[in-house]
């Protein structure tokens, strides 16, 4: 479904983020991407909606190459990719309702979004998955006055209204205390298996990726190298894509042991 | 939360309907009554004021023609109108000096936490809204009728309407000043000018400098009108050209205004980076 | 106590250490200082007449009058608020075309240099320069005052507006974005939320000042309570004149103090 092909970016004249990615999307549902900071995580998700210009490469959505739309038809395909950020990216000042709405703005016509007319099944859907991420209380309270875990709840049924082919994730619950956090990965894999939608996900905690993922990807200086079930994802492997950045491996072996004394 | 949002919510595929409209009925009423108190204000100013509607309607062509007069800017008239720009430029700064030597007294007796009483305080205060009140170019027609036409006008004018601005904006500062270092220098036993130069003053300099550039640069734009009342400067020249439909001198002397005011926003800039 | 040398020498130092620029600089000024000094002609003659004048100027000044020209100084004072009032009302809703154009991250950038051109132009030009314009290109009256008030507004409310927008937080956008809203929906939902609070002091701050403008606007013929104020300057009126000083302060007063709280009202 989702095909990308020697997919390159880099940013000025610096070197390059990525560096002639390839990575097919298949039938497993929920794929996390792991790697050190820097590696070209976040640049990997955004420029697969767009949201950075890729420099070449090919990024397939069905068969159609997203680097080659414009307008409207960008437009359109965007609305196709759900994408959920670690910082939220909600609308601070406008209420909830209006953030989940705002997922379906890629369909309205341009006045009725401006307007806040949405058709009543967009303002159904919305409640319904209001009620879902379990915040159905709150649909006209400003978003800034809402909690890290609330805003992240309300983030994910923005992108959801969407009625998304695909889900990124980029780094959802990296701003979020351990507990929440935990919270928002079980919220995100239990809907999107409810949906049967895939999810591509990047995570900074690998003991999170190897509970929640059907598939691990290793990202490393812009190149892939690991690929595989999170059972196959050894320390070996880890202290390959992770070398170099001792810190943050640490942080992953840290983790571990913490995350279960909660259970 | 943990058992009814990790259950598939019926609701969710279909739906149950749901109303719902952007603001509480509360927020909504008084939008309402903002926009149609808004919507009357503005009604009854339009209807009732002494516009010549038909001068309306020829306006835009009015406009237009005057542009198209006033191309090409004649560079004939170029030499006074630099001269008078100079004295403009003179004007703001003279006046400058002049309102901050008058504003620092009254700023600190405007500052409630150091002024010496409430009668010093009101004085002050006094000063800062009647000088602050009253516009640079009806400064200038008070000194214009006192003086005779000429810069001085100008410059106490500018010097005038500065007192009050700059004396508010001072007093604040010394208002907010940290009032550690003045119990110290106290209870070191300083006098009342020791306590101002040693604790008062390091603590106000770097709003005291960027206050005072500020209205500078206001005086900058300000200087140039104050020749339209006869109180020096450029103002002179864009009247006279006015006056004798010289378009193509009236469009330099905009250009030169835009570009001084420019140019000091700049000079500000780079002060306020290099000082501050 | 220290042991070694009896005296230390101490001077606090200076702001500019290189002596040759510190003296320099001082030197620059004083020269320009002077200069400045003899461009202005100082005629000591009309400065001593000008005391006796000044006596007589405000002794003709109190009390003042508000009796004489009671009405004139109403139907001003009138007239200098409906022309706030259309004018900073027009004003605003032209400034935020204008003040989008002038933020760099949302136009591309030959729309960004005009709109920038418009604001810094508009800025630099006092509003009683763009009056004496437009007084003779539409005629006296209150319509060549508003037309200055609303480009004096676009100034001010452009250039300001164009700055909140230039410090808006880019995430909101790029969340919109994602969603695969276009442009206009993604101002709407994205940028114009964050810029509403900032508008809104903006415009009630400009009614203020513009109300403050409108009286001056008159001095050159475009409308409003100058115009009372300076037939009364040309007619040795001191008396009304200072009537309608003062109450040009207290409307200022009264004005900034409801601005001031109603801002403070819109977070």
């Amino acid at each position: 479904m989702l095909k990308i092909t020697d997919l390159k970016k880099s940013y000025g004249k610096g070197e390059p983020v990525l560096k002639g990615l390839n990575l097919t999307t298949d039938e497993r549902r929920l794929t996390a991407i792991i790697g050190s900071s820097g590696a070209g995580k976040s640049t990997l998700l955004r420029c697969i909606n767009r949201l950075v210009p890729a420099n070449s490469g090919k990024i397939e959505l069905d068969g159609v190459n997203i680097l080659d739309l414009h307008g409207q038809q960008l437009q359109h395909t965007r609305r196709q990719i759900g994408m959920i950020f670690q910082a939220y990216n909600l609308v601070d000042r406008l209420t909830v309702m209006e953030n989940v709405l705002a997922g379906r703005l890629g369909y309205v016509g341009m006045l009725r979004g401006i307007l806040r007319r949405f058709p009543q099944e967009d303002v159904d859907r919305a409640y319904a998955l209001l009620q879902r991420v379990g915040l159905s209380q709150y649909v006209n309270k400003r978003c800034d006055t809402l909690s890290g875990g609330e805003r992240q709840r309300v983030g994910c049924a923005r992108a959801l209204m969407q009625n998304p082919r695909i889900l990124l994730a980029d780094e959802p619950t990296a701003s979020l205390d351990p507990k929440t956090s935990e919270r928002i990965m079980e919220l995100i894999a239990g809907i999107t298996d409810e949906l049967d939608l895939p999810v591509l996900i990047n995570l900074h905690n690998v003991p999170q990726a190897t509970t929640y993922a059907d598939r691990i990807l290793g990202l490393r200086h812009g190149v892939m190298i690991f690929d595989g079930n999170p059972g196959d994802l050894t320390e070996d492997w880890l202290e390959k894509i992770y070398a170099g950045y001792e810190d943050d491996l640490k942080k992953q072996m840290r983790v571990a042991p913490q995350e279960q004394d909660d259970e | 939360m943990n058992d009814n949002t990790n259950s598939v919510s019926p609701s969710l595929l279909a739906g149950d309907h749901f109303d719902w409209v952007r603001y509480s009925r509360k927020q909504r009423l008084a939008r309402s009554f903002g926009y149609v108190a808004a919507a009357v204000l503005l009604y009854w100013a339009l209807s009732t004021v002494d516009i010549f509607w038909p001068w309306v309607r020829t306006a835009p062509a009015q406009l237009g023609d005057m542009m198209f007069r006033m191309f090409p800017p004649s560079l004939e008239k170029l030499n006074p109108i630099l001269y008078a720009l100079v004295e403009s430029i003179n004007i703001a700064v003279l006046g400058t000096i002049v309102a901050v030597v008058l504003a620092l007294p009254v700023a600190y007796l405007g500052a409630q936490t150091v002024t010496p009483n409430r009668v010093t305080l009101w004085l002050a205060r006094v000063i800062i809204v009647a000088t602050r009140s009253v516009d640079t170019i009806i400064w200038a027609l008070i000194f214009v009728a006192i003086l005779g036409p000429g810069p001085l006008a100008g410059i106490l004018a500018v010097a005038f309407r500065s007192i009050g601005f700059l004396g508010k904006l001072i007093a604040e500062a010394i208002e907010e000043i940290d009032w550690g270092p003045v119990e110290a220098m106290q209870a070191a036993g300083a006098s009342r000018a020791h306590i101002v130069t040693y604790a008062i003053v390091p603590q106000v300099v770097p709003s005291f400098w960027a206050i005072t550039i500020l209205r500078w640069d206001i005086n900058i734009r300000e200087s140039t009108v104050l020749g339209l009342v006869g109180a020096g400067g450029i103002g002179l020249i864009f009247q006279g050209a006015i006056d004798t439909f010289k378009w193509n001198t009236v469009s330099l002397v905009l250009i030169v205004i835009v570009m001084v005011v420019f140019a000091g926003e700049l000079v500000t800039g780079i002060v306020r980076r290099k000082l501050l | 106590m220290s042991e070694s040398p009896d005296h230390y020498i101490w001077r606090r130092p200076h702001f500019i250490e290189t002596p040759y620029i510190r003296y320099g600089l001082l030197a620059l000024a004083l020269i320009y200082l002077v200069f400045a000094l003899s461009t202005v002609r100082i005629n000591p003659q009309r400065v001593m007449a000008g005391i006796p004048r000044a006596i007589s100027m405000f002794s003709g000044a109190f009390p003042p009058d508000f009796q004489a020209r009671g009405s004139l100084i109403i139907s001003g004072f009138i007239e200098s608020i409906q022309m706030t009032l259309i004018a900073t009302a027009a004003g605003v809703l032209l400034s935020i075309p204008i003040g989008f154009m002038a933020a760099k991250n949302v136009v591309i950038k030959p729309v960004y240099v005009v709109g920038r051109l418009i604001v810094v132009v508009m800025r630099s030009l006092h509003p009683v320069v763009l009056a004496v314009i437009f007084v003779s290109a539409v005629g006296f009256g209150a319509f060549a005052g508003i037309l200055t008030l609303v480009l004096y507004t676009i100034g001010f409310v452009g250039k300001l507006l164009a700055e909140a927008i230039e410090e808006i937080k880019y995430g909101q956008v790029e969340g919109i974005r994602s969603t695969g809203a276009g442009y206009l929906p993604v101002l709407s939902y994205a940028v114009f939320p964050q810029i509403l609070p900032r508008l809104i002091g903006l415009s009630i701050y400009q009614l203020d000042i513009n109300l403050r403008a409108s009286a001056i606007v008159g001095i050159v013929g475009a409308g409003g309570i100058g115009g009372t104020l300076n037939t009364a300057f040309g007619r040795y009126d001191y008396a009304t004149a200072s009537a309608i000083l003062l109450v040009m302060i207290g409307i200022i007063l009264v004005t900034e103090g409801i601005s001031g709280r109603l801002r403070r009202f819109t977070k």
